[in-house]
């Protein structure tokens, strides 16, 4: 065939179909799954993509971050807020192994996420060329899917396997990693088609109705059930679903720090927060009950202790999506695979409508222990130095529990799970599982963009903020309305805490200081406070909530406060220490 | 529990880069993984797992579980030895004077059943196929005689029972979401675990 004539036969083809280059393809597919805004950075094996991009400013919002680990953050606080899948773009090399730290955070708190990264020309591959890097391999374990598209035609296909892998199920992050050539390649795009099948995988273990039966007849019989609930509840969008069960069998639920907001704090049956900084009532109670029904929750280390003491004396009903979460920390009684949004109205028929108010009533009895030995004096100190637990009961006060709490990663994050309040799902965003300092103010951003109607406010520690700071920079061009918290202990607060308790207080390379943060907000033109007397704390904060845009307050708090409760590492959860 | 024998059989796609996802499962919990295999299977574009790992049954079971959760990953089985019928298959190389010299030599390699690969006049290639121990032996054996490189292949292994994997494998595509999970202990001991 001549040129000539394969011009003419190409030109024949581009009449009936659309030719579109691979760029444009990823565009398109992004434009079908309904996203609506990406976190990125460009890069030069991703600049075919932010070529195409450039056509399609109406209809895509891209926030340009101030580095990678920012955009994946970003877009992970996006998820969580906006219940959609969260998009990042990074080019090769650099750009993609910073996307880890966030992919790893997002693998292990179940976020759903695609993010696409640039790779050099297929011809160049495996040979060390520039900003070449393996990043299939390097991200396979912190993925649940991943795949690398040398050839543009493979592209809608593989966009739409990638977002309906990280979407269903297990929601998890997906990368997509495209080769130069591709992104530049042209092809006769036939249309996007939706996955909604894929033939190795089950998002959804089918459910067993005799486990519903059992679980039902082990709850029935039960004298002190205890329900514990995870993120599993807000992922399935089965918060309604959680509080027609609890009500009904009138069971008291302990939520794990994923679970947060998922339960409104302030229902009569919320016992608390579970784990090593939770509440002394439930871990407790844990080592008490008789029928733990755990929803959609993992039984992290932080949530068990000690895992041969914890809730032997209990017949264990487990709830979850994720069958490899079965039995793999904590042996199950009666294991109830599936959507908790469609076994817990199946549970809920079963059982009996119950009261269990003197048994709940136990859970308040220690409860108003862990109010006289921490609860009291962190919300009402005496001494002139303010504490985190009371910025945050004022705090509350201000937003009335209707803010979208997003936090770092230590001290300042415990303390705020404990004492934030929450009366809507989807408010609390913070790094659970794997606990990514520097995670909070990319969150955040990424929050407000997928909660945009909503106060979002970011509360950090004065180590975190330092982790991620430039982010500063994506708030002051785009306009993110996030309001920065910074509770400042001038130490990093957790691991001084443990050098205290576990190390003879021998301080070690934990007393780190600051910049003016306020001084730096202001070089980014964004507005900011600092206050260090509890006369000033009300207005400050009012002051940071009522401010048109973005704002930044730091709080200076008490230097080597601890958070307690606490239940030490390698104790069992009723062994749970007061101070 | 005790560690024994375990034999893992797979169902996956025949996707690139299956075999460092599945094996980044093991290595990730220092599990040693003693023998692979990978080969087609009966059912098209399906790939077919033989894993080899000594451990005890709750952390074989919980291997498989993580294995199933890959996305092109259908399927994870674990048997014992004794629920398998298996082979492993060497190849040796031994000077052809040794053979000709020798005749304990051929006579050894009759006794293993033994068959010849390639003869030449420098040496004889021999092929066996059978149990890991039986191998061994062999090897141990011509070892003394110069053996000059020898290499034993990766187990593979069927099921014994009849219908094997395979209409498991299929009943798994045909439906949707699959009813075809591990099985819990518990179901069989209803009796026990309803004493409260």
């Amino acid at each position: 065939m001549s040129t000539l004539e394969k011009t003419e036969k190409e030109q024949a083809t581009s009449a009936t179909t659309q030719q579109l280059s691979g760029s444009q393809a990823v565009l398109e597919a992004l434009i079908h799954e309904g996203v609506d805004t990406i976190f990125g950075y460009p890069g030069g094996a991703i600049m075919p993509i932010y070529d195409a991009l450039y056509d399609y400013n109406d209809k895509l919002t891209h926030i340009l971050v101030r580095h990678e680990q920012g955009g994946i953050h970003a877009a992970q606080g996006y998820a969580r807020t906006s219940k959609r899948v969260g998009v990042a773009f990074a080019t090769s090399g650099p750009g993609a192994t910073n996307l880890v730290t966030g992919l790893a955070d997002a693998m292990i708190d179940s976020n759903p996420i695609v993010c696409i990264t640039g790779q050099v020309f297929a011809s160049l591959l495996g040979t060390d060329a520039f900003q070449e890097t393996d990043v299939i391999n390097i991200t396979t374990p912190v993925t649940k899917w991943n795949y690398q598209v040398t050839d543009a035609t493979e592209i809608p296909g593989v966009l739409a396997r990638a977002f309906y892998i990280a979407r269903t199920g297990r929601p998890g992050p997906v990368l997509i990693d495209i080769t130069k050539n591709a992104q530049l390649q042209l092809f006769d795009y036939k249309g996007y088609e939706f996955c909604n099948h894929i033939r190795s995988y089950r998002p959804q273990p089918i459910v067993r109705h005799e486990y519903i039966e059992q679980a039902a007849q082990l709850i029935n019989e039960a004298k002190k059930p205890f329900v514990i609930f995870g993120q599993g509840i807000i992922l399935g969008k089965a918060e309604q679903e959680l509080k027609n069960f609890i009500e009904k069998g009138g069971f008291p639920a302990a939520t794990t720090v994923m679970g947060l907001s998922a339960l409104e704090t302030d229902h009569p049956q919320h016992v608390g927060m579970l784990g090593m900084h939770g509440n002394y009532a439930p871990n407790v109670m844990t080592n008490e009950c008789d029928v733990l029904i755990a929803i959609g929750m993992r039984f992290d280390d932080r949530v068990t202790g000690r895992l041969d003491k914890y809730a032997k004396q209990a017949q264990v009903i487990h709830l979850d999506i994720d069958p490899a979460e079965i039995d793999k920390n904590v042996k199950t009684t009666v294991p109830v695979w599936g959507d908790c949004k469609e076994t817990l109205p199946l549970l809920t028929n079963l059982i009996n409508q119950q009261d269990h108010s003197n048994w709940l009533q136990q859970f308040r009895e220690l409860e108003k222990e862990e109010i006289k030995e921490v609860i009291h004096d962190e919300l009402n100190p005496t001494s002139d130095v303010m504490t985190m637990g009371e910025v945050i009961n004022v705090l509350n006060e201000l937003t009335g529990g209707n803010a979208v709490i997003v936090t770092d990663v230590g001290q300042h994050q415990m303390v705020t799970c404990r004492y934030a309040k929450f009366n809507s799902s989807n408010s609390n965003v913070t790094s659970g599982g794997l606990g990514t300092m520097g995670f909070g103010l990319p969150a955040a951003i990424g929050a407000w963009y997928g909660a945009p109607e909503r106060d979002v406010v970011a509360i950090i520690g004065d180590g975190g903020i330092q982790m991620t700071i430039q982010e500063l920079g994506t708030i002051m061009q785009f306009g993110a309305k996030v309001k920065i918290l910074i509770l400042n202990n001038e130490f990093l607060g957790m691991v001084r805490q443990w050098q205290q308790l576990f190390h003879d207080k021998r301080y070690s390379f934990v007393n780190i200081t600051s910049p003016d943060f306020v001084a730096v907000a202001k070089g980014y033109y964004i507005d900011g406070n600092k206050i260090s007397e509890r006369k000033d704390l009300r207005d400050a904060l009012k002051t940071m909530l009522d401010h048109d845009s973005s704002y930044l307050l730091e709080v200076m708090v008490g230097k080597e406060n601890n958070v307690f409760p606490m239940v030490a590492q390698g104790t069992s959860v009723s062994e749970i220490r007061l101070k | 529990m005790e560690k024994q024998e375990y034999t893992i059989t797979l169902y996956t796609e025949n996707s690139i880069g299956m075999i460092g996802r599945i094996s980044g499962i093991f290595s990730r919990r220092k599990i040693n993984i003693e023998s692979l295999n990978t080969s087609p299977s009966e059912v098209e574009g399906i790939h077919r797992f033989t894993i080899l790992i000594t451990e005890s049954e709750e952390v074989v079971r919980k291997l498989c579980r993580q294995i199933e959760k890959q996305v092109e990953v259908l399927k994870a089985y674990f048997n014992t030895n004794d629920e398998l019928i298996w082979q492993e298959q060497a190849l040796y190389k031994v000077p052809a004077n040794m053979i000709a010299e020798k005749a304990y030599v051929e006579r050894l390699l009759r006794q293993y059943g033994a068959n010849v690969v390639v003869i030449r006049n420098d040496y004889i290639v021999f092929e066996t196929a059978g149990h890991r121990e039986e191998i061994d032996r062999l090897t141990e054996e011509l070892g003394k005689y110069n053996l000059i490189e020898f290499v034993r292949g990766a187990r593979i292994a069927i099921i014994k029972e009849s219908a094997g994997f395979h209409s498991k494998l299929i009943q798994f595509e045909k439906t949707e979401p699959s009813p075809e999970i591990v099985e819990n202990e518990f179901l069989d001991q209803q009796d026990n675990v309803f004493t409260m």
